[in-house]
Formats: C-alpha cells, structure tokens, sequence
C-alpha cells in the first residue's frame, strides 16, 4: 500500500482542470487503490480528488458512511462526474487536505442531481443531499482547479439563515403573547 | 530573531486606516499574522499580531507618525504568539432579545459552567434608541458536550429570560 503525496496550497498546480478519464484499464484500478488508500488516511477521510495528488484527471473518491444519521450511497468510485441538476442552498463549514490549518464557511446547493462512470466505465446516476452533496460539490470544484477558499463567505456575517437544529425557548406562557387561531 | 505583538489600534473610522497602519509596518520590516478589524460604534478597532526584530520602542516608532495623523490609541504587548494552530468551532449559538443589561455576562456565565470554550463571540445593537435590541452569535467548542449547553440555556431561558431568543447549532465542518 502506498500514499500519494497531497499537494497542498498555494501549491499552483491545484489551480489545474483535469481532463476527463477517457482509459478505464489496469493502470486506473492501480492508481484508484493508492487514491483510496490516500484518502483513508487523511484527517477527514471522506473524500478525494485525483488532482490533489497531482493526477489531473476526473476523478473522485468519496465515503461519507462514517457519518452517523445521513443519507449516502456507501463508497462511491465517481469518473467524469457531472452535477446535472441541484436545488437549495445551505451554508456549511468545510476543511480540506490540500488547505491545512484552515476552515471557512461555503454555500452549497442542498440537492443535486450526479451522473457519473465507476472504476469500469458503466454510467451510474445518483440523487445526493446534504453532507454527501456538499462533499461532492466540494471534490468537483478540484477537478476544475477550484478549492473552497475561492468561495469563502464571511465567518462573521451569515448571508443566509441556517438551518437551525435545537430552538431553545420555553413553553408560550407570556401573557402578553397573542392567542394563535386554531 | 523575530518577536511577536499583539498591536491594539482605536480611533474615530475614517478612510485608509489599515491601508496606512499596515504600509507603515511592511516599510518597518514587520510581517503580519492573524487580525481582526472592525467598526465598532463609530470607531474603526485593529487587534494585529505582529512579527518584529526589534524592540516595543522601535515598534512603536514605526507607527508614531501614521498614529498621530490618524489619531489613534495604539497599544502594544509582547506576546506569546503561534500561528497554525486554529481550532474548530463545534458549536454554534445566536441569541436575541430586547437590549437591556446582563444579557452577555448570564448568558456566557451559564455556558461557561456547562463547558463553553468560546472562540469567537461578536454582538452587535441593533433597532432603533426607543427601541434597541441586543444580537449575539457566539462559536466555540463544548467541552462537556452539546446536551449541557443546551440543558443549561434552557434553565436560564425560563429562569430569568423567557423572552430571549435562543438557537444552538452543532457546526458539522466537513473536512475532506
């Protein structure tokens, strides 16, 4: 097993667009191993970009199954993948391997539609939302040599409401609240 | 061998502030870290880390003409200072009611019994003078966990502010 050595910014090469996977033969299953195996063993492990190995070519890795309590398709092989439709938005803070020592908050679409080939060249499609959606919209953005700090927003301004997760407030009991129709 | 300050610079917000403050130190041989730089009821505020060479006095001096042209309060500590060493929030928590006093020091000594590192905490006054109201986003890291935070605002709310509004979120970075 060996790892690929990630490039990291503001290495110049990350700005690269890769070309689209056009030979799908011994030499990809090799180099998908070592991508997989380089992933895995980075701080987030739930994603991966073949440029950020310095491979420019269309390809991305990712395995958000880790996470507890959200939809994903397991460990996905994604070749010449394609966002063919999205919907929503949603602010989320991202990190990324070849950026460390930095996170920042980024707008994703919530929904996406993803056409994409596997590691064998077959044609797969799949609907994505929330944390996988993000993720892939994040690796894509390396393959057209683009990393998540080109679309920063303001940590200290959010632009969009969150969604929100606990609203702490107690039971209606002011008196000088108004009486909600039934 | 370089030293770390931290510069503290006040005044009345006028145009090219930071433009001059920081032209001066690059022309002095200073190199910058991490900042923040706001407008604070009028007044523009600088916290600066700063690398140096020479001494507080020297430092000082680099900036003594463009302070006084803009007339600013400049303050400087040597401090211990790391860089690359950012941690993450996990937690994220707004709040907002009616302005009136104490709304920061019981929230905050709450949160803080229930494990509340804060990281980064900005308020702001909004509204109008009869009628203010008082917004806070604060983020940091819950280190009893999420639950006691929540448990303790909870407490508070319907303690003593049941008006208060109140949300806490986990900050779920995704780090690829």
């Amino acid at each position: 097993m060996s790892l690929l050595e990630i490039l990291t910014y503001p290495d110049p090469r990350l700005k690269t667009i890769s070309a689209p996977v056009t030979e799908f033969d011994a030499k990809l299953q090799a180099f998908l191993i070592d991508l997989e195996n380089t992933m895995r063993a980075g701080p987030g492990g739930v994603g991966i970009a073949a440029p950020q190995v310095g491979c420019f070519q269309r390809i991305v890795l990712l395995d958000v199954s880790s996470k507890p309590k959200i939809k994903h398709h397991g460990n996905l092989v994604l070749i010449n993948p394609e966002i063919t439709q999205w919907e929503g938005f949603e602010i989320g803070r991202e990190g990324c391997m070849s950026v460390p020592d930095y996170t920042g908050n980024v707008i994703r679409a919530q929904y996406l539609h993803l056409m994409a080939q596997d590691q064998h060249g077959i044609q797969h499609e799949y609907d994505m939302e929330g944390f996988e959606a993000r993720a892939i919209q994040h690796e894509l953005d390396h393959l057209d040599g683009l990393l998540f700090i080109d679309r920063l927003v303001s940590r200290r301004h959010d632009l969009f409401r969150r969604k929100v997760y606990v609203s702490i407030q107690t039971q209606p009991h002011l008196s000088s609240e108004k009486a909600i129709d039934r | 061998m370089s030293q770390w300050y931290m510069l503290t610079l006040v005044g009345k917000d006028q145009l090219g502030i930071v433009a001059k403050v920081t032209t001066a130190l690059y022309k002095g041989g200073c190199n910058l870290g991490e900042a923040s730089m706001l407008r604070l009821g009028g007044n523009f505020t600088i916290m600066l880390m700063v690398s140096y060479e020479g001494d507080n006095k020297q430092l000082y001096d680099l900036l003594k003409e463009v302070v006084r042209e803009l007339n600013l309060h400049l303050h400087i500590d040597v401090i211990e200072g790391h860089l690359h060493q950012h941690r993450d929030p996990e937690v994220r928590i707004t709040v907002h009611g009616a302005d009136r006093a104490g709304i920061v020091a019981q929230v905050t000594s709450v949160l803080t019994e229930a494990g509340l590192n804060i990281l980064d905490l900005e308020s702001d006054v909004g509204g109008n003078t009869n009628n203010p109201f008082y917004i806070m986003h604060i983020e940091g890291i819950a280190t009893q966990g999420i639950a006691q935070l929540s448990q303790a605002l909870q407490q508070l709310l319907a303690t003593q502010h049941p008006d208060l509004k109140v949300q806490l979120e986990p900050i779920e970075t995704l780090v690829m």
